[in-house]
């Protein structure tokens, strides 16, 4: 039975067309992805499914019946949820108050008893919360979980989840499959948007690649491959950058020594961290998320103090110092969070011009004519789709990431301080990132790869460190480096082994 | 059959300019209600409002007079909201400006006029800037919340004021408190004679053209745009934030004591209490108005000057209550506000 049709979707903003006669079917009981880079069109399609969009052209059938969706109202009223990336969750109320609130018409609510109308909701979908819990308590895992049953608490039986995994660590993927498999087992039909191809292939049933706001093709996991897929959604046949040979090691240049900062909530998170990047080589730090790998990029950015300890580049102490003076020192950082590091309601000239705003003073005022021809220049040379008057925020997340590099790497800084660099782009934007770090290593800068993709860390990496709660548990060559040995410390087997002699 | 729908996407740029003339139509049907109800008739009412105080050279200037003090403090206002720094200071910092005014007006009188007249003008804008730096170091060092405390600044200066003027700046000749008459030196030239218009127009518009080119072409300006649209993404790209916030808050604190010296300089020559009737505040409104952009801003305060006089004369020609005057201005206000909200939306052919 086909649960929802949505036929010859068209949906234009302003030139760009995001979908083009787009045709979508899910089937009942099925888990469907929605593949494709960003910007490809997905988020679109969904959104006008959910009422947040109205398409300009196309139909939606639900459940065999024409359906006029033009808000989510009408949607939860047809038992379609949708859980966004960025949830809708009052952190002051308990997941019981979030499950029902807006849903529930009732003037006065009594606690106890909507927490055992939700609890027995999560209990009949098999989800593990606790409805006396607040959120603001709750890990992202635990929220995504609460979005999901408030849809369900909604009588939803399609479900939308819009890149349910770029927030999550590994093992909450798992739960969160594990749910999902429960979900499709009790009937519910689920739409998994994602870019991550080995996801779609350990999920879903069927997949639909979209490229460029059309529908390539519609296959069924069983018929397919990840390499079948990367094609589909790249059009080419391309996966995977990877470093080239061994280098001989360079000079020292960025030194980290015994290094300490504490997490926003006051609490140490790095614990004594001492690296040496040489000139010439990636160093790439591995580790669980939440290990500190947030606090060391903030720190080499700038943007952190830290408590003790020392950063230093070519002998030039950059300990405590603004983020002005490391650019000043030539150390190019590239933030964790892109939004961290552009301002969205400034256009991308201006984006590219602020961190090195000096250069392009002429007579007091700023030279708007060097601004533009300097953002021309990078837009060409990074293929950014962007023109210079853009405003940043309305840039896909790939596009937002080369106006970062772009601003970064034109300087040819001696130190590149990259933080999970490729987080979140799709997989052409991705091997672009990779490309242009190793062209800056075999440029001769020291490149401090701070990522939580463990692939990432092997295909680029001459060294490897491992960081586990705020320590170096050790560093490994490349040649020395497998997935295993790597797996292993990053659970902090060091420290286990150190108990262990202790005792 | 033709369907529209309406789209949350933005205007389109005439229709942007056109909201204020929509505002003004919309508000005149709502008061229609209230100028009936006074038993007179709306449409004349809205001559003498908006027509009536261009129609003669008299009443035209009147309106660049109230505009200058908002000029001004839309000016200041302005500048800070740039940077992100919520300054609702303006009104204190207007009254530190008209106390230096009046003190040095007090103590200049020996010197020319070409001498006076910068100095005032300086330490006007010096006292306004000193009124704006406690909340303004708060803000940045502490992280204290700059929109309470430039608030509660403007009610410990107005008591400032009446401790100086029922104490020892008290003039012994006259009944009221008020400080005693500047220095004829100290004055600012009329720009047309027998009018009420004073150098503090010119300043005030000088400053408008200023501040449009410091946040919009100047390295500083982006800078503080970038703060106030993304204060971590400026911090990491190198802006030195509490700096630009600083510098931002105390040249806004300046501009707004310029407007003070203005009304003691070129209006009233001497301190009262009363000097400003809220025109801080105004400030704010004009800001807001004129989308802050200061251009705009400049004409969303000759604006607010024009109902400010079409008010009074409403008030006299047609014998109606005159806060019926002060209804139609807030009404105007508070519409042309709420239709701001129109520009995010476009209506669309289905």
């Amino acid at each position: 039975m086909v649960a929802i049709e949505m036929k010859g979707i068209t949906k234009r903003f302003g030139p760009v067309t995001a979908n083009n006669q787009v045709d979508f079917r899910l089937e009942q009981g099925e888990i469907h992805a929605l593949l494709g880079e960003n910007g490809a069109g997905k988020t679109t399609l969904m959104r006008i499914l959910y009422g947040l969009y109205s398409a300009d052209q196309g139909q939606i059938f639900v459940n065999g019946q024409r359906a006029h969706i033009v808000s989510p109202k009408d949607a939860i009223g047809l038992g379609i949820g949708m859980v966004t990336q960025h949830f809708t969750l009052v952190p002051t109320l308990t997941v019981a108050e979030n499950a029902v609130l807006g849903y529930i018409k009732s003037f006065g609510v009594n606690p106890h008893s909507i927490q055992l109308d939700v609890k027995a909701a999560a209990d009949r979908y098999g989800i593990e919360v606790r409805p006396s819990a607040l959120i603001r308590h709750l890990s992202v895992g635990e929220r995504q979980r609460v979005e999901i049953l408030k849809s369900l608490y909604r009588n939803a039986r399609v479900l939308i989840l819009d890149e349910p995994t770029a927030v999550l660590v590994p093992q909450e993927v798992d739960v969160l499959f594990e749910t999902l498999n429960r979900l499709r087992a009790d009937g519910m039909s689920i739409i998994f948007i994602s870019h991550k191809l080995y996801e779609v292939m350990t999920i879903c049933d069927r997949i639909t690649v979209l490229q460029d706001g059309h529908v390539v093709g519609t296959v069924k996991k069983t018929d397919t491959s990840q390499t079948e897929l990367a094609t589909m959604m790249v059009g080419r046949e391309t996966f995977g950058v990877s470093r080239q040979g061994e280098r001989p090691q360079g000079e020292p240049l960025l030194l980290i020594d015994n290094l300490c900062a504490n997490d926003p909530k006051g609490f140490p998170a790095l614990k004594g961290v001492s690296l040496e990047v040489h000139t010439g080589e990636i160093l790439g730090v591995a580790g669980v998320s939440g290990n500190g790998q947030s606090e060391l990029s903030k720190v080499l950015a700038g943007t952190l103090r830290s408590t003790s300890g020392q950063v230093t580049v070519a002998s030039e102490n950059l300990t405590c110092r603004d983020p002005d003076c490391f650019t000043a020192a030539r150390v190019g950082r590239i933030p964790e969070d892109r939004h961290e590091g552009m301002v969205g309601e400034l256009t991308v000239a201006e984006n590219l011009a602020l961190e090195n705003l000096g250069e392009f003073i002429h007579n007091g005022l700023l030279d708007q004519k060097k601004i533009m021809a300097h953002a021309e220049k990078l837009i060409a040379e990074y293929q950014i789709k962007a023109s210079p008057n853009d405003h940043t925020r309305i840039l896909s997340g790939g596009n937002m990431q080369k106006v970062i590099l772009a601003r970064v790497l034109s300087r040819s800084p001696r130190v590149v301080i990259a933080s999970q660099p490729t987080r979140g782009l799709d997989v052409g934007a991705t091997e672009y990132v990779r490309s242009k770090l190793l062209e800056q290593r075999d440029r001769g800068a020291a490149v401090l790869l701070i990522s939580e993709d463990l692939d990432e860390v092997l295909a680029l990496s001459d060294r490897i460190a491992v960081i586990y709660e705020g320590r170096i548990v050790g560093i490994l060559t490349a040649k020395d480096a497998t997935v295993t040995k790597l797996g292993l410390m990053m659970t902090g087997a060091r420290e286990a082994e150190h108990a262990a002699i202790q005792n | 059959m033709l369907r529209f729908k309406i789209e949350k996407a933005p205007a389109p740029v005439w229709f942007r300019t056109l909201i204020p003339f929509i505002a003004i139509v919309v508000t005149f049907i709502v008061t229609s209600v209230f100028i009936i109800w006074a038993k007179a008739n709306p449409f004349t009412a809205y001559y003498y409002f908006l027509i009536a105080p261009l129609s003669n050279p008299v009443s035209a200037i009147e309106v660049l007079v109230k505009g200058t003090p908002l000029l001004l403090t839309g000016a200041a206002v302005t500048f800070a909201f740039a940077s992100g720094y919520y300054n609702i200071g303006a009104e204190g910092q207007l009254l530190a400006g008209a106390i230096a005014a009046a003190g040095l007006g007090m103590v200049l009188g020996p010197l020319p006029a070409l001498l006076n007249i910068p100095i005032m003008l300086i330490g006007g804008f010096a006292a306004g800037m000193l009124w704006a730096l406690i909340p303004a170091l708060l803000k940045v060092k502490l992280a204290v919340d700059e929109v309470v405390t430039t608030l509660l600044m403007n009610t410990i200066i107005l008591f400032f004021i009446s401790w100086l003027l029922n104490g020892y700046w008290r003039d012994p000749v006259s009944h009221q408190p008020q400080s005693a008459t500047i220095a004829p030196s100290t004055v600012f030239p009329k720009l047309v004679v027998h009018s009420r218009l004073h150098l503090g127009f010119i300043v005030a518009v000088l400053v408008i053209i200023i501040i449009y080119f410091v946040i919009k072409r100047t390295a500083l300006g982006l800078q503080m745009r970038s703060v106030g649209l993304g204060k971590d993404a400026a911090r990491f790209a190198g802006v030195k934030v509490g700096t630009t916030m600083l510098i931002a808050a105390l040249v806004s604190g300046g501009i707004a004591g310029l407007a003070g010296v203005g009304e003691v300089a070129g209006i009233h020559f001497h301190l009262i209490s009363q000097i400003s009737p809220g025109y801080g505040y105004t400030g704010i409104i004009a800001a807001t108005l004129g989308g802050l952009n200061p251009l705009g801003v400049g004409l969303a305060a000759l604006f607010i000057g024009l109902i400010d006089t079409g008010a009074q004369t409403v008030s006299s020609a047609m014998s109606i209550p005159i806060y019926l005057g002060n209804v139609v201005e807030a009404t105007l206000l508070l519409v042309t506000l709420s239709m701001f909200v129109l520009q995010n939306y476009r209506i669309k052919r289905v």
